[in-house]
């Protein structure tokens, strides 16, 4: 990674949405070097996409979160990269994490009702042949993630005008 | 009741501030963006927080040294030397005080006697001509400009220079510019320093906010300026610990002896929870190389380069500022004075900066504008500037 690479994610990680010649000016690259080096990091796959950071708790949209600790018997040859494919390929599952720890597989899952949710775990998740048992949490309130704070606390206290 | 009699007139002769001023109007627009804070958008790294919640929760809540808490002496001693290649014996060389602020103070009132006259780069940090004239001295404003980028030449200093002269205020990386001097400019002041024989008050509160590959120097590193020099520093602008009011003062024994008897009558000692929290930011800095430091000042240096660039589209005259959280353009092309453009700003657009005037005669026809706040504000900012600046010109 180049200074500029890592000045760029900072920047970005903290608004995609910074014009190029902003970010020229703020690295003091070119245009071009600054289009090139986020171009090389997409190819890369550094950047996988831009997107804004929701909470959706502020929305109408119904919501429901869980963390599923998943027990599954390795794969000979594959590890658990197999079994990791198989469940991250359902669009139930946000995330998927191998744990080290009394489990393996650490699930996210999202759906629109705690039905949906239960029956994601019943009817397809459990059923799978390597996987030995599951435990799921639900996520009942979110405070902070990705280094951004949820609740309206982080307001600026700093007098607004000081020598 | 009529007070005049009463109270100081050494006192009641200093102006008010003029940034107290601009605060007052500033505070009626509830909505407005400032650029004119002049401390660190970041908060206190948490860790060092935490060093004082820990302290808190041990009971610590004791008196400490008057010169302050010894692990926190070692350790700035450990700071300067390894940054700076300054030693400092950290028992009687090295006075913990209330903010750079009090040092300053400690500092002139140690060393002015009536009729001394100080030294001051103008436009400079509000405090040392009205802390001068507390202490009994004369403060002589000597001229900075822009096309020196707002360093002290020898020869201004020269020319400003008289038999009463005793002390220069050395004041780099500078508030309000942003200037910074290097290595051959301060020799230069130490050639006139030497031969005129002052003594100097070095304050490097913004020595670690200095960017684009360029190198803080403390002018008592240069040959012959350590036993005539007492170098201020502090916490509050490369922590981000402004609220915590911690700073030190460095100098030969003999002086911080005098500068700690006012200390210990006036003040007894720091307050004990900024003196851990700095020690903790010091130690974790010198075994992680500084790296909360590095981190704010890059976050610095990007918003930095995208404010001068954007004076610069406007048609503003800005010198690049190396130093501290400033940019300092001139705004003559308005045909507005400093103080007309700003109260324009804030009555039009919502933008608050700080006319120049505020930190000296010569800062006028130029603003400050602080660039540590958030880049989408700054954006913000800008733009209504630039249609500002367009409409007035």
């Amino acid at each position: 990674m180049t200074k500029l690479e890592t000045s760029l994610l900072d920047l970005l990680q903290e608004d995609c949405r910074l014009p190029l010649e902003k970010l020229a000016v703020m690295t003091g690259a070119t245009l071009e070097e600054v289009a090139g080096a986020i171009d090389g990091m997409e190819k890369r796959h550094i950047i996988l996409r831009y997107s804004p950071m929701i909470n959706w708790d502020l929305t109408d949209r119904e919501r429901v979160e869980a963390m599923i600790e998943v027990r599954v018997t390795p794969q000979r040859d594959m590890g658990f990269d197999a079994v990791a494919r198989r469940i991250y390929r359902f669009d139930e599952v946000k995330s998927v994490y191998l744990m080290s720890g009394s489990y393996d597989l650490l699930v996210l899952v999202q759906a629109r009702t705690l039905k949906e949710l239960a029956s994601f775990v019943a009817s397809k998740l459990s059923p799978l042949e390597m996987v030995t048992g599951t435990a799921t949490s639900f996520v009942l309130k979110r405070y902070k993630e990705e280094g951004v704070v949820f609740e309206n606390e982080d307001t600026d206290r700093r007098l607004v005008i000081s020598p | 009741m009529n007070y005049d009699r009463y109270l100081n007139p050494r006192i009641a002769s200093v102006p008010p501030s003029g940034i107290r001023r601009f605060f007052d109007l500033a505070s009626t627009r509830k909505n407005a963006i400032s650029l004119g804070v002049g401390e660190p958008d970041f908060k206190t790294p948490y860790m060092i927080r935490n060093a004082a919640i820990n302290s808190l929760v041990d009971g610590e809540t004791q008196y400490t040294a008057n010169r302050g808490l010894p692990e926190l002496r070692q350790e700035i001693g450990l700071y300067l030397k390894g940054r700076y290649q300054l030693s400092y014996d950290w028992n009687s060389q090295i006075l913990v005080t209330i903010g750079a602020s009090e040092a300053i103070d400690l500092a002139l009132r140690a060393l002015v006697s009536d009729g001394d006259e100080v030294l001051v780069p103008d436009p400079s940090y509000v405090s040392y001509a009205p802390g001068v004239v507390f202490a009994g001295g004369t403060p002589v404003p000597v001229t900075t400009y822009q096309k020196d980028d707002f360093r002290l030449t020898a020869e201004s200093l020269e020319k400003a220079i008289t038999p009463r002269s005793k002390l220069l205020i050395l004041p780099y990386p500078n508030n309000p510019t942003g200037a910074i001097m290097e290595k051959h400019d301060l020799e230069q002041i130490a050639r006139v320093v030497e031969k005129h024989d002052l003594f100097v008050i070095s304050d490097e509160i913004y020595s670690e906010l200095i960017y684009d590959g360029h190198v803080h120097v403390s002018f008592a590193a240069l040959e012959g300026m350590y036993p005539r020099t007492i170098t201020i520093n502090g916490f509050s602008k490369a922590f981000a610990m402004t609220g915590w009011r911690v700073g030190y003062a460095c100098a030969a024994e003999e002086i911080i002896a005098v500068m700690n008897k006012i200390h210990q009558y006036a003040i007894m000692c720091a307050p004990r929870q900024g003196q851990v929290a700095a020690q903790a930011a010091l130690r974790q800095g010198r075994e992680n190389g500084y790296e909360s430091v590095l981190t704010m000042r890059d976050s610095y240096d990007r918003r930095r380069r995208l404010m001068v660039n954007a004076f610069r589209q406007m048609g503003l005259e800005c010198f690049e500022p190396y130093g501290a959280f400033y940019v300092f353009p001139s705004i003559r092309c308005t045909g507005l004075s400093s103080e007309e453009f700003c109260s324009l700003l804030l009555q039009e657009k919502d933008v608050a900066a700080v006319p120049g005037t505020a930190f000296g005669p010569s800062g006028e026809g130029n603003i400050r504008c602080c660039y540590a706040t958030a880049i989408d504000k700054i954006n913000i900012a800008l733009d209504r500037m630039a249609d500002f600046v367009s409409k007035h010109t």
